[in-house]
């Protein structure tokens, strides 16, 4: 089933935020931000863009009726710099206008005298200076300490993987109208209108129950409208109750790249000791997180990392400890892989590097040790594995042997162009690891023509989570697709939601309407049987009718509905769903944290121009344990852009700041993401064939984030290629790989 | 009164000429398909197809409307997504609809403006050309290959255009645009016959010191909110600018050539074997469809694509101030980081360079942190004169090297070897 989103998309009937008709009376908000990124606010002088023409107010965080604070896992985030300003891009004063224009030109016309103070951009530094968002954190198992003994081969290193920009190319923004009785419409593009609401509602001191958070759908999101949609919100909601205007700020490009935050960046040290046979006997990791100036979501970053530190190999000896540090960056914040990626890469160059030293190709590693069901996390979980399953597969469906020897034949040919090849496999867990925020809600309404309106917590994003959750709910009631619709997502309809992350969305919502929708469908059967004078067994909805005793009635949909709603039966349903068994105990580290994990095998081949440092890469070729697909077009799709968005993040995406703390890749013009001539010539996914039973809707495993995970292939093939020319180059571990850093590789 | 068509409706509009057309189309005429992304000419989401009359034939070509402002528009037809829907899905749409080529959405209105103009103009029915109508757009979400895959069906559909028949008329007979373009040709006619006066009227209404503008690429990523209610004076339809000719033993550019007139000219093709190649490291497809030479001179980036380009080629640019005239090397105008041997009064009439036949080899290079579409890192040109296997004369210029656009004066070490 294509998207049901694609009809509008491409005739561009679609509504996003900035496309919602403005109401008569609509102000236009824009915010003035620190262009100092450490110190103490001396003089604020509002006074010439107050006289601006179209001007109508600039509030402060004086001007805040509750709470000024965004924070939403630590409350250590002001919406307005009070005295202290933390990072460059933190937001001032909020400027409200008749006019966008007249509200920018105002911005610029605002002065601000700043004292300085030492600023802070490299995590390691500000570990050293104490400055620590939550204490460290530990995961362990076994005892590497008496591990090493035992170890043929120990080798140490360091890695470094930079930030990343988010790039959903509808900016952030949000819209607020005024309601009667002091309550608040805001339109928001979103990830999570419960933060949205629940942030507005902190900072205007009102009930949660005032305020009606809307979301459509969003021009893309990758966790960078997770918890960084709020302040906005909170923006517009402010200069709205406060002037009891609507109020709308659609952020300009550079105003969102200066002022939100990105991946984070990691530097990290490992230590991995492997025995005669390469068996890895013990690893220990330490990460140091650039968690910008404030948390946001950089604990359950960290988290993720931790969870992800041993990919998907099993090691009976695990000590990996992160440290989320306190830099004068903005906040950084969830981005797909939310932390996991940044772990796996680390475990990728130990194995890489510990490869160089035996002199065995990495794959030989990765192969000797991938997870087997049973096996243990360091978390304590036992894995149900699939990782031996799409590593077998991956090297019989696509001849890894042919292709690594194809490799070496080119590079044996071509002198001045070479090959690299990698082989990245994945394991990634389902479910967000703060265990109470996997729940979810369904309302699904029948209406008496036979039409369906379901509401959920699911945000649209382009991942086409509505559409699973609409073939959900046609599967059940086996009804034409076209007879439902999925409404937007509203915090009225569907309270104390959890934000559209961690790949759940679809598990998590769609169980929840498959809940609603056989609740329902009960009571259909209920009345089909009185109609026909049969028991409710027999009965059976199929294709638009009912079935009694495997025999097509001509009682059709509609007809049942109808006959339903005369006897005075509920046709519609709210229901909640948790997916069982998970618990987690964070005093030990140790629980069942995930509702199942996936995995997949990829592998990827580049060639590098050797004159010039630039590359290309040629395909990559993908095992996926998608487990029952329920939409293969969808889940492809999810697979192809994750994968380009790992590979840009591996190469040509460099998010830079200069020691001011200052963005220099502030623009499209100076940030990099993959155009089309840069994308893999040829990418192919197949899916692993199973049909295990697990947590997922319709055994259909979560496809969100776990394909950018084999982007980080492209970092090692290209390390390849350039050690290929030049064997003898000194190359660390250091994403992303720019064509820079090929070219001085290959000098 | 600025006046044009846009998609079936046409426009006359007081609103100020420098206010850029995404603007208008989004806020003026609630056209909300296209979108804005950057303001910076970077990811395409605002593409919009420009038609135009060009040596009797009528041509469109996508443009980036976010850099776009409307006094450029004047006299056009302007088509967005909204004027190229009809009913249920395009073919192009289709296409995409089938392939799973949109994702969140918002970067797929232009994909499709993009392909529509693919599948109107006149171009070989290839994949690398239907690909490179999209190199312009920037989509986050997809990883590009189901766009590919969608532009590939397009391919196929293309084979079977008739000799006879012109874009317009394919696309209308394959509903790939509605009925109502077959009458455009006629109302550009009407339209253009009307406001030929009219351009001149807004170009000569202008005071005493007025912004010059050409393609505005790079003047619309600086000054977006200043240029707004400038006072300017549009370069690029003054008639005849964008010619590109021989005379003698020089090529000779108008002061209005953009990079695509440049991609298209037969002159140049033959002068560089390998100018294809060239172009498609600068830019994108609707930026090359607006940005000029010239303006890549004045701009005096020292990365600037052309200028590199052209200072191995020892151009010399015409400048004129509307009294007096002088010949300026391209060599010589640069004295500083953006500083220019010229007065603001001063604009370039005409380029101009020699050719030395096929005792010449040229070559330019680019590296970039993206491949395609993006900013030089270092990038440089030369250009080598032999006779009989020695070099008499080597010219070689560097981009990225220095506050200036770079040309190596000390490169003796290569001549009369």
């Amino acid at each position: 089933m294509k998207n049901i989103d694609s009809y509008t998309h491409l005739r561009g009937e679609s509504v996003y935020l900035d496309d919602i008709p403005v109401i008569k009376g609509t102000l236009y908000a824009a915010v003035f931000d620190s262009p100092v990124a450490h110190g103490v606010i001396r003089v604020l002088d509002i006074h010439e863009a107050s006289a601006m023409p179209g001007v109508v107010e600039i509030f402060t965080a004086r001007d805040i009726p509750g709470e000024n604070q965004i924070g939403g896992i630590i409350p250590d985030e002001e919406l307005l710099a009070d005295k202290h300003v933390h990072f460059c891009g933190m937001p001032v004063a909020l400027v409200v206008a008749e006019t966008e224009e007249a509200a920018r030109a105002a911005v610029k016309k605002i002065k601000v005298d700043i004292d300085p103070l030492p600023v802070i951009t490299d995590p390691r530094i500000a570990k050293a200076k104490g400055e620590l968002i939550i204490p460290p954190r530990t995961f362990k198992l076994g005892n590497t300490e008496t591990a090493w003994k035992d170890c043929e081969y120990i080798i140490e290193g360091q890695t470094e993987t930079n930030g990343q920009e988010h790039l959903y190319i509808e900016t952030q923004g949000a819209y607020a109208i005024p309601m009667e009785n002091g309550a608040i419409r805001v339109y928001s593009s979103t990830q999570g209108p419960t933060a949205v609401q629940r942030t507005i509602s902190k900072v205007l001191g009102l009930p949660m129950h005032k305020i009606e958070v809307d979301t459509t759908r969003l021009g893309g999101g990758f966790g960078g409208k997770e918890d960084q949609a709020s302040a906005w919100g909170a923006f517009c909601a402010l200069a709205c109750k406060l002037l009891n205007r609507p109020v709308k700020y659609s952020l300009h490009r550079m105003e969102d790249m200066r002022m939100t935050g990105k991946r984070h960046p990691y530097s990290s040290d490992f230590k991995i000791g492997l025995n005669k046979e390469l068996k890895i006997l013990a690893y220990e990791a330490t990460f140091f997180q650039n968690a910008g100036a404030a948390a946001d979501l950089s604990p359950a970053v960290m988290e993720r990392t931790l969870f992800h530190c041993t990919n998907s190999y099993f090691i009976p000896n695990v000590k990996a400890t992160a440290f989320s540090c306190r830099t004068n960056l903005p906040p950084n914040t969830a981005f797909r892989g939310f932390g996991g990626p940044q772990g796996m890469f680390v475990i990728e160059a130990a194995i890489v590097k510990a490869a160089e030293k035996i002199g065995v190709p990495a794959s030989a590693i990765q192969e000797k040790n991938l997870l087997s069901t049973g096996d243990e996390f360091p978390y304590g979980q036992k894995a149900e594995s699939e990782a031996i399953a799409c590593w077998q597969e991956l090297n019989k469906h696509f001849d890894i042997a042919g292709m690594h020897s194809a490799v070496n034949e080119y590079n044996q040919a071509h002198p001045l162009s070479k090959k690299g090849f990698a082989i990245m496999p994945i394991c990634f867990g389902i479910s967000f690891t703060k265990t109470l925020m996997n729940q979810a809600r369904s309302l699904v309404h029948v209406y008496t023509d036979g039409s369906v309106g379901i509401s959920t917590g699911a945000v649209e994003m382009g991942q086409g989570v509505n559409t699973k959750i609409l073939q959900v709910a046609a599967q059940v009631f086996s009804i034409d697709p076209d007879l439902i619709k999925i409404n937007s997502t509203n915090t009225w309809r569907i309270a104390n939601t959890s934000p559209t992350a961690a790949s759940a969305a679809a598990d998590l919502n769609g169980k929840a309407t498959e809940i609603a929708c056989i609740e329902i469908l009960k009571r259909l059967k209920t009345v089909a049987a009185e109609i026909l004078n049969t028991s409710i067994e027999k009965i059976e909805l199929r294709d638009g009718f009912v079935w009694a005793d495997g025999v097509q009635t001509t009682t059709d949909w509609k007809t049942l509905v109808m006959q339903t709603y005369i006897k005075r039966i509920s046709l519609s349903e709210h229901a909640h769903y948790t997916p069982p068994g998970l618990s987690y105990d964070a005093s030990i580290e140790k629980g069942h944290p995930f509702a199942y994990h996936v995995y997949g095998a990829a592998a990827i081949t580049v060639t590098v121009d050797c004159l010039r440092g630039i590359y290309e890469v040629d395909s990559v070729k993908v095992i996926h344990d998608a487990g029952e697909s329920m939409n293969k077009l969808i889940d492809i799709g999810q697979c192809e852009g994750g994968i380009v968005q790992g590979i840009g993040w591996m190469t040509m995406e460099e998010v830079v700041y200069d020691k001011d703390g200052k963005l220099r890749s502030n623009a499209l013009s100076t940030y990099k993401v993959p155009d089309i001539y840069s994308v893999p010539k040829e990418i192919i996914i197949e899916f692993l064939k199973t049909s295990k039973t697990n947590l997922a809707i319709f055994n259909s495993k979560a496809v969100g984030e776990p394909p950018l995970m084999y982007g980080l292939g492209a970092y090692f093939a290209l390390r390849n290629a350039v050690k290929a020319y030049n064997p003898k180059a000194e190359i660390g571990f250091d994403a992303p790989f720019t064509p820079e850093k090929v070219l001085m590789g290959l000098l | 009164m600025i006046r044009f068509i846009l998609n079936n409706t046409p426009i006359a509009t007081n609103q100020p000429p420098g206010m850029v057309l995404l603007d208008f189309i989004r806020y003026h005429r609630q056209l909300t398909g296209t979108k804005i992304g950057c303001r910076e000419g970077d990811c395409g989401a605002c593409t919009v197809l420009v038609g135009e009359w060009n040596d009797g034939k009528l041509l469109y070509k996508s443009m980036t409307s976010c850099l776009l402002p409307i006094g450029n528009a004047e006299g056009k037809h302007i088509v967005t997504v909204e004027g190229v829907n009809g009913t249920g899905l395009t073919p192009v749409q289709e296409a995409m609809a089938g392939e799973g080529a949109t994702q969140c959405g918002f970067c797929t209105p232009g994909f499709v403006v993009s392909l529509t103009g693919f599948c109107l103009e006149n171009q070989k029915p290839t994949m690398e050309n239907a690909v490179a109508a999209i190199d312009g757009n920037i989509c986050r979400c997809t990883g590009y290959k189901s766009i590919e895959r969608a532009a590939g069906r397009l391919v196929t559909l293309l084979k079977d255009r008739k000799k006879t028949e012109t874009g317009i008329e394919f696309c209308v007979r394959h509903k790939i645009l509605p009925d109502y373009f077959l009458g455009i040709p006629e109302r550009m006619s009407l339209l253009q016959e009307s406001e030929k006066s009219k351009i001149k009227a807004l170009s000569a209404a202008q005071t005493k010191k007025p912004r010059l503008l050409a393609g505005g690429t790079d003047l619309y990523v600086q000054q977006h909110d200043e240029m707004t209610n400038a006072n300017i004076k549009f370069l690029l339809d003054e008639p005849g600018h964008d010619e590109i000719h021989i005379d003698g033993n020089e090529c000779v550019l108008g002061p209005a050539v953009t990079v695509t007139d440049l991609a298209k000219s037969g002159v140049f093709s033959e002068l560089f074997t390998f100018f294809p190649e060239y172009i498609k490291l600068v830019s994108s497809t609707p930026i090359r469809n607006m940005a000029t030479i010239a303006g890549n001179f004045i701009n005096a980036s020292p990365i600037g694509d052309f200028t590199i380009f052209f200072l191995a080629l020892d151009a010399k640019l015409k400048l004129k101030d509307g009294e007096h005239e002088r010949l300026v090397p391209l060599r010589k105008l640069y004295k500083g980081y953006k500083i220019l041997d010229k007065t603001p009064e001063e604009q370039i009439t005409e380029i101009r360079f020699e050719l030395h036949g096929t005792r010449t080899c040229f070559h330019f290079e680019k590296i970039s942190k993206r491949r395609n579409l993006d900013i030089a890192s270092v990038n440089s040109a030369c250009n080598i004169t032999s006779d009989k296997g020695i070099i008499g004369d080597a010219a070689i210029s560097a981009g990225g090297v220095g506050p200036i656009p770079l040309y190596l004066e000390k490169n003796i070490c290569l001549v009369n070897r």
